[in-house]
């Protein structure tokens, strides 16, 4: 398989596991009124009793780092697939492709260094 | 008058709003793009923002109160929205792509039958649910609260 062909098979793939993922952080965030999951403290879902509750349990911490990957990946190739349909030069794709690169990693790290010290800082509840 | 005439996307951006005689399908296409930019815009500032929650309820409150006001409020439910539409429209483009529910290729000829009698009602459907999704979150969002 050719590169991109790999690379827009992954973009499919990771849109699939996004919206399991994305649609349980959106039911929990957003349908809290209606549903009502996951916000073990009451009120509402934001409220830091629930937050805290959240951070520190195995499954939301797995699971926020597993989104939070494919999401970053799927974001920022869609937006790649988007700037080279508008024929950049080859030099400013290379270029354009690493700002994205180290952009999307550095996220990365940023959201899974606090779901980690969330994670563990067990003072938080 | 907006044909290509060989030159690769040489209607750039602007192909996205108009493009001559196109189905409706394309401006779903639009739609995704705009929908699916939206996302990432506010994906990228809410991993920033919710670092917060590591530096314990203090720094969580105050941010989470930064970004309170209706004016918010209203803008995430744009996001919600922005989500319902992307993420229907995105399965029915992997079942699509994937040439799941579309039945057997056929000639592409005049009336195209695949893309009226299969890919619309599937077009449909896509938009029923996300259009179902979005009065749901309203509700949760402005009125059951």
């Amino acid at each position: 398989m050719m590169r991109d062909q790999k690379l827009w098979t992954w973009h499919l793939a990771a849109g699939v596991i996004i919206l399991l993922l994305l649609g349980l952080h959106m039911a929990i965030m957003h349908l809290d009124a209606l549903l009502g999951i996951f916000i073990p403290a009451g009120g509402h879902s934001i409220d830091w009793g629930n937050v805290a509750a959240r951070s520190q349990s195995l499954f939301f911490g797995v699971t926020y780092v597993l989104l939070l990957g494919t999401a970053l990946f799927h974001g920022f190739y869609g937006l790649r697939n988007i700037l080279f349909e508008l024929n950049p030069a080859p030099p400013l794709q290379r270029s354009l492709s690493w700002v994205l690169i180290v952009v999307g990693l550095g996220l990365f790290v940023l959201g899974t260094w606090a779901a980690w010290t969330s994670f563990q800082n067990t003072n938080l509840v | 008058m907006l044909e290509a005439n060989g030159h690769p996307n040489r209607l750039g951006i602007l192909g996205w709003l108009a493009g001559g005689r196109w189905g409706p399908d394309r401006y779903l296409y639009t739609l995704h793009r705009v929908t699916g930019l939206g996302l990432l815009f506010y994906f990228v500032l809410h991993i920033v923002l919710t670092t917060s929650r590591a530096f314990g309820q203090a720094a969580w409150e105050q941010s989470m109160a930064w970004v309170s006001g209706p004016l918010f409020v209203f803008g995430e439910y744009l996001v919600f929205a922005a989500f319902a539409f992307h993420a229907v429209n995105g399965l029915r483009l992997v079942f699509a792509e994937l040439g799941f529910g579309i039945g057997k290729p056929i000639e592409p000829v005049y009336p195209y039958q695949t893309a009226l009698d299969i890919q619309r009602p599937w077009m449909v459907l896509t938009l029923i649910v996300a259009a179902t999704l979005m009065v749901v979150g309203a509700l949760d969002f402005f009125v059951w609260q």
